[in-house]
């Protein structure tokens, strides 16, 4: 079994589980109430530039799907049994009044579902704004990046008919300076799992990344300060797990026990492409200057790479993978994808061919986010960590 | 009750029109061109049917490769099931496009072309990211395969239902700064825009032609087939001809048959020669099945349905809705074109078009025929549906097909279903008389 956290941990991840479970967003509708005149900016998975909803004064919330609590009825009505599933249970969302608070929705440029889910959002919620967050697939600053700064000023200027007011770029530049706040805590915690896994368990941190989808950035900062030092204050025992980065699930979430299936199963999740929102840019966002060109560099140099963009580079296909391997001292990677995801899946092939030339272990499966039955997932998750231990080379 | 029944022997050779054999040559011919590239000295470029830029790519003397025509090629000569399969062996995910898989299966498999011969390697691949995100991967899929040089020419998604100055301005930024200079570089040739302007004064001649055809079905009875026979009328102009002389003689040969079919008050020719009495006249969305093409068309023409119009047909333009190539803007024309795909167009102007189609051609419906490999077209249709009869007051069904994947072809569920569904317009009928 997963080592109990220590008291304070505990707390601290009794109220990110809570938050986690509440698929009718309380915290978030709280938020709202709490002043005449907040809004509340859904997006879906993996990045929209959440420093605008800020500067706008608005809330941003994640909308990840259902999970494997929510029961989807009317969501699939709208979707044949051959696509994945975050759709059809964000579609439960819309129609079931769980986020009838939202006052905008923002579906980014991630693949033809999500694509289309925009479109049907405005036939189907023409009373809650929606828009489609197109992203650039030319990397150059001004061509592709050019585009990406009009794109984020037209979101700028969406935002400001929503909440009445202009954004203004000093606004901007401070929320930059706030979640850039928050991405270094995101990444001091990263370190830390890979360092001290055993102290910092995959399905703890993820939930402790899940909170702040639904928290204020300000908020949540401080709940990942709290978690740190809580962590830091134990010691966990160490176990003889294998060390592996998960990948594919950048999108529709795993549910939760398919995260602690795996490290059941005797694996140190030390890297993963879960909530990647969070920690999208690598280092921080320059707070000088005009912060819409800002925020497209760092869109265009600095940030991971993932199966929804495209690498410009055959030579470095991949590589990311690699890379996180190496920097996180893995023995293996285990592509964990949703069913009839194009990105991930299309891409799987490739990676594998890179992961195969650089002598790196793997095994794949595929998951909803409903997946119930994990005995497969943790026998095959189990035999591979077996297998690096009695047979890798490392 | 439903009877399906297995030919003994042979099918029955397959009844053309004249303009369906021209058709059938010049792709043969181009298929032929394209096998004898290497040893001819041509340049050959992969690219895809959305976002087809034949006509610049004429400029640097490349020659069109587009893999999803030699994947519909494979399906229609029933090979590409076992294409498909072995791209999964390969480790391909089941869950996903099997135009892909074809392509990569077919390639396994030694890459010969529907004329019997290999076809060459590319290049240089112009991703043409138009309309769909799967078009991405599979292109990176083939430059690992081929390790060619490789252009991205991205189109921003008409999302708002509107083209911005900004997204023009992006993809002409595109074509000036990284597609011009590397297909100049990969060919050897200098680009000359005067050239360009003169093939897209052509396409525009031959899209009139193309737009007066597909709008003949609003004539009653329907002398075409706006999907099924639609779909040798878009070859041409969709493929490896748009802005030659070679599509403007197809186009007005075409236009000139129909003309005459018209005035002899005749339907659609099928594959068992002409349509009998048009019992129902029909708007499709979505692609059709490859792998058993004329027994799906048969399920048609047997019940006297013919397709009036079809949002599958404008998957590679939308010219219908007023867009041609423009000489006197060339780039920004490109620019335009790629953005005016059907794939490309958010889901409210889908529907409107699909309602529009309804109105216009006077159709009793609307049918969706929704690809298991296509989340481009598929997600989202079943909203589509409700929403088109919802305005129109007009019955629709929804069937499920693939591509080019023999496996999820069900012939006795479609059948079912399609009969069904006339039956339900029968009814429609029968009430409004009622309320008459």
């Amino acid at each position: 079994m997963l080592d109990v956290p220590v008291s304070a941990t505990a707390g601290i991840i009794r109220r990110c589980e809570d938050l986690f479970a509440d698929l009718h967003f309380s915290t978030a509708r709280a938020w709202k109430a709490a002043k005449p005149g907040r809004k509340v900016i859904g997006f879906m998975p993996y990045y929209v530039p959440r420093e605008i909803i800020h500067a706008a004064g608005a809330l941003p919330l994640g909308i990840l799907g259902g999970g494997d609590q929510l029961e989807v009825i009317h969501g699939d009505a709208y979707y044949q049994s051959y696509i994945c599933r975050i759709p059809r249970s964000t579609i439960e969302l819309g129609v079931s009044g769980r986020i009838d608070f939202v006052d905008g929705m923002l579906f980014p440029s991630i693949c033809d579902v999500i694509r289309n889910l925009s479109g049907m959002w405005m036939l189907m919620f023409p009373n809650t704004a929606a828009r489609y967050v197109d992203l650039p697939q030319n990397f150059e600053d001004d061509v592709g990046g050019e585009f990406y700064r009009s794109e984020l000023n037209e979101i700028r200027e969406w935002l400001g008919r929503i909440t009445g007011q202009p954004i203004t770029d000093d606004a901007i530049r401070a929320s930059i300076e706030v979640f850039n706040e928050n991405r270094r805590l995101v990444r001091e915690a990263y370190t830390l799992r890979t360092d001290e896994p055993w102290n910092v368990p995959a399905s703890e941190l993820y939930l402790v990344m899940r909170a702040g989808f639904v928290l204020p950035v300000e908020e949540h900062s401080q709940l990942i300060r709290d978690y740190l030092a809580s962590v830091r204050d134990q010691q966990r025992p160490i176990k003889d797990n294998s060390r592996v980065v998960v990948s594919g699930a950048f999108c529709e979430q795993p549910p939760l026990t398919l995260i602690k299936s795996i490290e059941l199963s005797g694996c140190y999740i030390v890297d993963d492409d879960f909530l990647l929102i969070n920690r999208w840019e690598r280092s921080d966002v320059a707070t000088d200057g005009d912060p819409l060109a800002a925020l497209a560099r760092s869109f265009l140099h600095d940030s991971h790479s993932t199966p929804p963009k495209y690498e410009p580079d055959q030579a470095k296909k991949g590589l990311y993978l690699v890379e996180a391997v190496r920097k996180h001292r893995a023995e293996g990677v285990i592509f964990a994808m949703a069913s009839f995801c194009d990105p991930a899946l299309l891409d799987r092939p490739m990676l594998q061919d890179i992961l195969k030339a650089h002598g790196v272990p793997q095994i794949a499966f595929k998951f909803a986010e409903n997946s119930g039955q994990m005995q497969p997932i943790r026998e095959q998750a189990g035999t591979f960590s077996d297998s690096i231990k009695l047979w890798s080379g490392a | 009750m439903t009877i399906i029944t297995r030919p003994a022997s042979k099918p029955a050779d397959i009844i053309k029109d004249a303009s369906m054999s021209k058709q059938k040559d010049m792709m043969a011919r181009h298929y032929e061109r394209l096998s004898d590239a290497p040893t001819n000295g041509e340049k050959v470029a992969a690219t895809f049917v959305p976002g087809n830029l034949n006509e610049l790519l004429m400029c640097f003397g490349l020659v069109n490769n587009l893999p999803e025509v030699n994947a519909i090629q494979s399906g229609l000569r029933k090979q590409s099931g076992g294409y498909v399969m072995e791209a999964e062996k390969s480790g391909h995910s089941e869950d996903v496009c099997t135009y892909v898989k074809s392509d990569i299966g077919m390639m396994s498999k030694g890459n010969i072309g529907p004329n019997g011969r290999k076809l060459p390697d590319p290049d240089v691949l112009l991703l043409s990211y138009t309309g769909c995100f799967t078009f991405m991967k599979w292109f990176e899929l083939l430059r690992q395969q081929y390790n060619c040089e490789t252009i991205m020419f991205h189109t921003p998604y008409m999302a708002d239902g509107k083209i911005t100055k900004d997204m023009i301005k992006y993809m002409v930024k595109q074509l000036k700064q990284d597609v011009i200079p590397k297909l100049e570089k990969v060919s050897g040739v200098k680009f000359d825009i005067d050239l360009l302007r003169e093939h897209l004064r052509k396409s525009a001649i031959a899209e009139d032609d193309l737009v007066w055809v597909l709008q003949s079905a609003k004539t009653k009875p329907s002398p075409i087939d706006a999907y099924f026979g639609g779909i040798y009328y878009i070859g041409p102009i969709f493929g490896a001809f748009r802005g030659t002389d070679d599509a403007i003689d197809y186009y007005r040969f075409l236009r000139q048959e129909v003309e005459e079919r018209i005035a002899e008050g005749k339907g659609p020719v099928t594959p068992d020669g002409d349509m009998g009495q048009e019992r129902y006249r029909l708007v499709v969305e979505g692609p059709p099945n490859y792998t058993h093409f004329r027994q799906f068309w048969k399920m048609f023409y047997d019940e006297g349905a013919v397709v009036v119009a079809s949002s599958y047909t404008k998957v590679g333009g939308t010219y219908d809705f007023g867009f041609r190539h423009d000489p006197v803007n060339p780039l920004e024309s490109l620019a335009e074109y790629c953005l005016n795909v059907y794939t490309n167009r958010n889901l409210p102007m889908r529907v409107d078009m699909l309602e529009n189609y309804i109105d216009e051609y006077q159709a009793d419906g609307l049918l969706i025929n929704s690809i298991k490999s296509c989340n481009s077209f598929s997600a989202g249709q079943l909203l589509m549906m409700r929403e088109v009869e919802k305005r129109t007051g007009k019955p629709a069904a929804f069937i499920e097909t693939d591509l080019v994947d023999p496996r999820y072809f069900s012939p006795a569920n479609i059948k079912n279903r399609l009969e069904s569904y006339f039956q339900m317009i029968e009814q429609k009928r029968a009430g409004l008389r009622g309320a008459a």
